[in-house]
């Protein structure tokens, strides 16, 4: 019987080999959405233009502009008038206007000291992209900060990511996103074609026993999964920079777990599901959503409100997300993130089960 | 022993009855008809001895197998061509035979002296896709298919719809050649016409069986005199034919409306009542399997 699983196996890869459009999209999907959310769509500081009003230009002024001028995230265009301030602005010729008080060497002075007076510096930005306005303000107030005060308060150091480079963020959640995508999605409307066109029907009568119908889908899905899996760590290491410190391994490992997750996922799906339209509906509403929503890849979970907090724990992507984020870019070893390894792989045993008794030999 | 022995056989989809206590018996050898409409119960019944559906009661058995208890010895005896089955449209002729050979545990070659016949007419095209072959030959491809293990019982489930007049009749002598080498055969089908080419037909309607008998001694029970008449204006003649003296019924069958008249009819007396109706024409006709199964259904 070893004979007909190879068969089953090679035929659900001819499948797929054959669509090649679908072939297509699997592939380009995940390096577009790479590219795109590396690049186009960040939140992160990246040449914002900056001009600086300064009525006295004192040698503490000028080395603060220094500064400013050589950080690779600002762009110094000089020096202006504090009436040109609103135009500059309005026209988008800069971002953000740094005005310095014309008695600022002796208020940075006051300040050092611990003397109460007013602010030594203003920051005027464009607010209208709120995301990129509030992290632009916090990293110039870093750099001015270098020397004005010495003492102040808070010290901030932001670690792992200190440019707040957004696709360290979305790059585990580009990851939770695809795999479901690929593995629950296409799994899933594969075995529903398959009773769609009634050969179901025939594969069911079969002497072949359902849980081999199932693994030899599975199987290719699979590979194609772990292929995109490579892809997306090299565009990630080398593309984007993402530092993987905690071993390429681990993350490797706990998505191979998370493939197998999608993969039963899917199949639940597909037992559902009658028609391949409504595997597709159902794999939109209620794995594509959750997963934008609810696992932490676009809104932070803290933020939800208590109640999706709640339902949030039910989502598979997020502890895969959280666990990828920990190493990828906090460099835990797999270890440190034991807890959504158990949860992810309690999640795999119970779906596969499900479906597998859900999956009989008959019709109903 | 027969083939195929159905006792009382019922099953309902909620509320629908789509079979109510049916009952027959297939021959060994047998090439047995089922002839129905749409909604008749044919594809539940099939599902039913594929072992794909569960009966609400009554029992079956093949080959002296239950239907239930002994599913799986069942599903290795019958070759079983789903109502919709189309193969897979991507693969090739080849690769869809393969398959099927490997997903019952055989040799295409073991069972080539069985498929030749069939498979050799589409073999020139072994390595074209499924779905660009016609729809005649996807039929020699799917009865192939069905084919590969050998089995003793094959279950047809409308093999021939959707397909043309010349595949059709090319398909039933296929199924008369597989008959004589001794597999029985179940067939369904909503067209008449192929009704005689069967050696026992069923007439079925709304999860009943209306009769079961040869296709000739379907038509022998067909015992009132059977006219055809026609005229310029169809309609009312309909209408003035129904309430005519000695017409126990009148229906539009194809060009004509046929008659169905008890002994008290007369043919010039009904052609002066209708004397009004240009170019009025009555022909003497023999009832077909469609007449009975009217005349069964009206019953």
């Amino acid at each position: 019987m070893r004979h007909n699983f190879i068969s089953f196996v090679k035929k659900e890869s001819l499948h797929i080999l054959r669509d090649k459009r679908t072939m297509l999209i699997v592939m380009l999907i995940p390096v577009v959405l790479m590219i795109l959310f590396g690049f186009a769509i960040s939140t992160e500081v990246n040449n914002v233009n900056v001009a600086v009003v300064a009525p006295n230009r004192t040698d503490s002024v000028s080395d603060a502009v220094d500064r400013l001028a050589h950080n690779d995230y600002f762009t110094f265009k000089g020096y202006i008038a504090a009436d040109d301030i609103d135009t500059l602005l309005r026209r988008g010729d800069v971002g953000a206007v740094v005005l310095f008080d014309s008695d600022y060497d002796r208020l940075a002075a006051d300040l050092a000291a611990g003397i109460e007076s007013r602010p030594a510096i203003q920051l005027i930005v464009d607010a209208s992209n709120v995301n990129t306005a509030s992290s632009a303000t916090a990293y110039l107030q870093s750099i001015l900060l270098g020397t004005a005060t010495a003492q102040s308060m808070f010290e901030t150091r932001m670690l792992f990511n200190p440019q707040m480079k957004s696709a360290y963020n979305f790059v585990p959640g580009i990851m939770g996103l695809i795999f479901i995508l690929v593995c629950a999605m296409m799994t899933s409307v594969s075995i529903v074609r398959e009773k769609e066109m009634g050969s179901m029907e025939v594969l069911l009568v079969s002497p072949v026993r359902p849980v081999k119908i199932i693994l030899a889908k599975m199987i290719p899905y699979f590979a194609i999964s772990c292929i995109v899996l490579i892809m997306i760590l090299l565009l990630a290491r080398y593309l984007l920079d993402v530092p993987m410190s905690g071993g390429v391994w681990g993350i490797f490992s706990l998505s191979l777990l998370y493939l197998l997750l999608s993969l039963s996922l899917g199949l639940l799906v597909s037992t559902i599901a009658r028609t391949q339209m409504a595997a597709l509906l159902v794999s939109a509403m209620v794995m594509m959503m959750p997963i934008l929503m609810l696992s932490g890849m676009l809104f932070p979970i803290e933020n939800l409100p208590k109640f999706f907090q709640v339902v949030s724990n039910i989502v598979p992507a997020r502890w895969y997300i959280d666990a990828v984020r920990k190493m990828m870019i906090q460099g835990m070893p797999i270890v440190a993130v034991w807890k959504n390894c158990v949860i992810l792989l309690s999640m795999t045993v119970v779906l596969l089960g499900v479906s597998l008794k859900k999956f009989n030999d008959k019709l109903e | 022993m027969n083939a195929i022995t159905i006792d009382n056989l019922s099953k309902s989809y909620g509320k629908v009855k789509a079979l109510d206590g049916i009952s027959f018996e297939v021959h060994r050898g047998e090439l047995f008809g089922l002839i129905g409409p749409d909604g008749a119960g044919k594809s539940t019944l099939f599902r039913l001895l594929a072992t794909l559906l569960n009966a609400d009661s009554g029992n079956a058995l093949i080959d002296g197998y239950d239907i239930v208890k002994h599913y799986r010895e069942i599903r290795s005896r019958i070759g079983y061509m789903p109502g919709r089955f189309s193969l897979y449209h991507d693969l090739s002729v080849e690769e869809n035979l393969n398959f099927f050979a490997a997903l019952f545990g055989v040799k295409v070659e073991e069972s080539y002296d069985l498929i030749a016949p069939i498979y050799s007419q589409i073999e020139p095209f072994r390595k074209r896709r499924a779905g660009k072959l016609s729809g005649g030959m996807k039929q020699k491809l799917a009865l192939s298919c069905a084919l590969i293990h050998r089995p003793s019982v094959l279950l047809l489930d409308e093999p021939t719809t959707g397909v043309d007049a010349v595949s059709r009749s090319e398909f039933w002598d296929m199924l008369r050649g597989l008959k004589e080498r001794g597999i029985t055969i179940l067939v369904s089908t909503p067209y008449m016409d192929e009704a005689s080419r069967c050696d026992r037909i069923a007439l079925c309607n709304e999860g009943r069986i209306l009769g079961i008998d040869t296709p000739e001694g379907i038509v022998r029970g067909f015992d009132a005199p059977l006219y055809g008449i026609r005229a310029k204006r169809m309609f009312k003649l309909l209408e003035a034919a129904r309430s005519a003296e000695g017409v126990v019924d009148c229906y539009p069958f194809g060009e004509y409306h046929h008659l169905v008249t008890d002994n008290s009819f007369s043919e010039e007396r009904f052609a002066e009542q209708m004397h009004t109706f240009e170019g009025l024409c009555i022909e003497r006709l023999e009832p077909t399997i469609e007449d009975m199964f009217i005349k069964l259904m009206k019953r």
